[in-house]
């Protein structure tokens, strides 16, 4: 590895001196006149956005050229470009002065700041969404994946469902989410295990496709004993078969 | 053109009914033990003992019951008193002739006293009445009802051995089912004597627990279980009356199934991510082999009985693409030389019987979308697969079928209309259905020894 890594360096430094070789040739032979005087600095500085409510945040970005320090009242010294994000509490000028051996260069931006509107008094502060909440919200309550009869196959019509599932699921990697495979009330028990077996992983099969990483996902098959509908109609024994998601990666 | 086709039915049930044992119905008499005291323990006793002799001969297939309302009026206690010591024993004609008629006759008395009951018991040829007696027996036990039903079992077997060609009877056998209060309560193994009485809860495990399978010693229950989050191969030591220890792998693990010799399992496993049939050391189960390769349902297992060599299970594999409905499949043991068994509808649950190459499974024939059928219990002979009989024709969902060990009788699961599973018996003709459970939901009978 090491020996790898020392080879690769002195190749690199090798194109280097090469290119640095070669670029250096027209400046051998560029005409012996008079160096002209430094050219001044200029700059530019915005935020956006222009206005927020007290307690957001807006960026605020700069570049500058010919410059060899830049510094922006009220934050200070800064890097000669780059962003950052603001959160003031009151509306805010930012000064920017940009200063080069051929003079200096001054920018100002606006931001306004408006004052929050009183909280109605009724209304004590949300705590933000558990991932209990987001994930009934965003995912049970959405709706399950359904199967035809004795299939294990992903409907075109639920392809949808699962990437909206699979969304949610890349944006919660923390949450471990059990694929229940579920059948409907015909046939026989072991038969329906299986079939709710194959068709878990086929939803785990096709969210790891979609980008979820397999790790997140657990499956577990009950077959026909956990029936969510308990008429023997065809429009019951459809409701049984699906996947179902629950939250806290089942056991394994 | 419908003579053809009756004659073939008659021909088929000839078949079957003669495979299964039950060919010929020998007529037999079986009248009341008597009282052999009045004590007050003895008549309770003796009525639960000649309910159970009476239940266990009718049930047993092989006799032509003849009705009580036929018999003599005075009934004997003993040999002695009906021949009352008259040579030739001429007595006996009134059984031996019309409208008795039977061939053989039973008679005996049933006696409580001091917490002992004491039953004596006879069967007798009432077509050459100065032989000795075919065979007498005489039973001791604990005064108490449970042993009023266990002598009349052990008579009944005794008397069915000596007439149904050597086979044991089935009157002392067990079958064990799964219990719950209702729909969505908690499943739990449970064991009964096969006519339905002294029904027990054996786990109590407070989970999902599903398809038992007795060992052939009849000493082990392997069954599915939730126990642990998710079903898993559980095993039950009735021996000792608890659960024991037994490995744990990946995914779904169900329907386990006994090879004859009790050394092997065969269960259905997605540990290699696929449901797939597996086979492992039933002590052990430390290395389990698979056997089957088809991306869908592979399971239910069973063995062939008498060489171990073959397994017949349902696979989903013979389905138009995308689609997976179960048919029946044999193989052997290895997972070689894959046959089809079932032609169509919705086939699963096949039990191998113990005495013959008959498969007894459950078929829905007109199975689909919008499909008025429902599956009932049939019965095929493995060698001639295209040669089968329809056994049970209920309104309602039959499943799971269990060989007795005597391979006459079928236990099964029924399901009429909305309301719960119930385990009936039958014989494995189809005649004399009987209900065994009435309370809660019961289901998935596994028939022991």
């Amino acid at each position: 590895m090491k020996k790898n890594s020392l080879r690769i360096t002195l190749l690199a430094l090798l194109i280097v001196i090469l290119l640095a070789g070669c670029k250096k040739k027209p400046v051998a032979v560029a005409p012996q006149t008079p160096p002209p005087p430094p050219p001044t600095p200029s700059a530019q500085l915005s935020v956006n956005p222009a206005t927020i409510m007290q307690g957001d945040s807006a960026t605020l970005a700069w570049s500058s050229e010919n410059a060899v320090s830049v510094t922006i009242d009220p934050i200070g010294k800064v890097d000669l470009s780059g962003q950052q994000a603001v959160s003031p509490n009151e509306s805010t000028t930012y000064h920017l002065t940009a200063t080069g051996p051929g003079g200096t260069a001054e920018q100002t931006a606006r931001l306004t700041v408006n004052a929050k509107p009183a909280p109605p008094p009724a209304v004590t502060t949300a705590p933000p969404e558990s991932l209990a909440d987001s994930f009934r919200n965003n995912v049970q309550d959405k709706g399950d994946i359904y199967f035809d009869y004795d299939s294990f196959s992903i409907r075109p019509d639920q392809q949808a469902a699962l990437q909206r599932d699979a969304q949610w699921f890349k944006q919660h990697p923390d949450a471990k989410v059990s694929i229940e495979g579920h059948c409907d009330e015909r046939g026989s028990t072991e038969y329906n295990l299986t079939l709710g077996d194959n068709r878990a992983r086929a939803v785990k099969d096709a969210l790891v496709q979609l980008g979820v990483p397999a790790p997140q996902l657990n499956t577990i098959s009950y077959g026909k004993e956990k029936p969510f509908c308990t008429e023997s109609t065809e429009s019951c024994w459809q409701q049984n078969r699906r996947d179902h998601f629950t939250l806290g990666g089942g056991m394994q | 053109m419908l003579f053809p086709a009756i004659a073939l039915m008659a021909q088929e049930q000839g078949f079957f009914k003669t495979g299964t044992n039950l060919g010929v119905q020998m007529r037999l008499a079986a009248p009341d033990f008597k009282a052999a005291n009045s004590e007050a323990g003895t008549a309770a006793l003796q009525r639960v003992f000649n309910d159970t002799l009476w239940s266990d001969l009718d049930q047993a297939g092989i006799f032509d019951l003849v009705s009580k309302s036929l018999y003599p009026s005075a009934v004997p206690a003993t040999p002695q008193e009906l021949c009352a010591g008259t040579p030739g024993c001429p007595a006996m004609n009134a059984w031996a002739n019309a409208p008795v008629n039977a061939t053989m006759v039973t008679v005996g008395n049933v006696g409580a006293s001091a917490d002992q009951l004491t039953v004596f018991g006879w069967l007798l040829d009432a077509k050459n009445p100065q032989a000795p007696p075919v065979l007498g027996r005489e039973y001791h036990e604990q005064a108490s009802e449970q042993n009023a039903r266990v002598v009349a079992h052990r008579f009944a077997d005794a008397i069915i051995q000596r007439l149904g060609g050597g086979l044991p009877g089935i009157a002392e056998s067990k079958i064990y089912f799964i219990h719950s209060n209702g729909p969505g309560a908690a499943k739990e193994l449970w064991a009964m004597d096969y006519d339905g009485a002294n029904q027990r809860q054996l786990t109590h495990l407070n989970s999902i627990a599903l398809s038992p399978a007795a060992s052939p010693d009849g000493s082990r229950v392997a069954f599915t279980s939730y126990a642990q989050g998710k079903p898993d191969i559980a095993m039950y030591s009735v021996e000792l009356g608890r659960m024991v220890s037994f490995p744990r792998f990946a995914g779904t693990n169900s329907a386990p199934s006994w090879s004859p010799d009790g050394a092997r399992l065969a269960f259905s496993s997605s540990m290699s991510g696929d449901p797939e049939i597996y086979i492992c050391e039933a002590s052990s189960c430390t290395a389990p082999r698979r056997v089957t390769a088809y991306r869908g349902p592979d399971t239910q297992p069973v063995w062939n009985p008498k060489t171990g060599a073959q397994i017949v299970w349902v696979s989903g594999r013979a389905s138009d693409p995308g689609r997976s409905v179960p048919q029946i499949f044999e193989m052997e043991a290895d997972g070689t030389n894959v046959q089809r068994l079932t032609d169509g509808g919705y086939a699963v649950s096949p039990a191998w019987s113990p005495t013959v190459p008959f498969l007894a499974f459950s078929w829905d024939r007109r199975y689909g979308p919008g499909a008025p059928g429902a599956p009932d219990i049939y019965i095929m002979d493995i060698a001639n697969p295209s040669h089968w009989e329809q056994l049970t024709h209920n309104a309602g969902r039959n499943d799971y079928p269990s060989w007795s060990p005597d391979g006459r009788h079928i236990a099964y699961q029924s399901k009429p209309g909305r309301a719960c599973e119930q385990i009936w018996t039958m014989l494995a003709s189809g005649d004399k259905p009987r209900q065994i459970t009435h309370s809660g939901c019961n289901t998935q009978p596994s028939w022991s020894k």
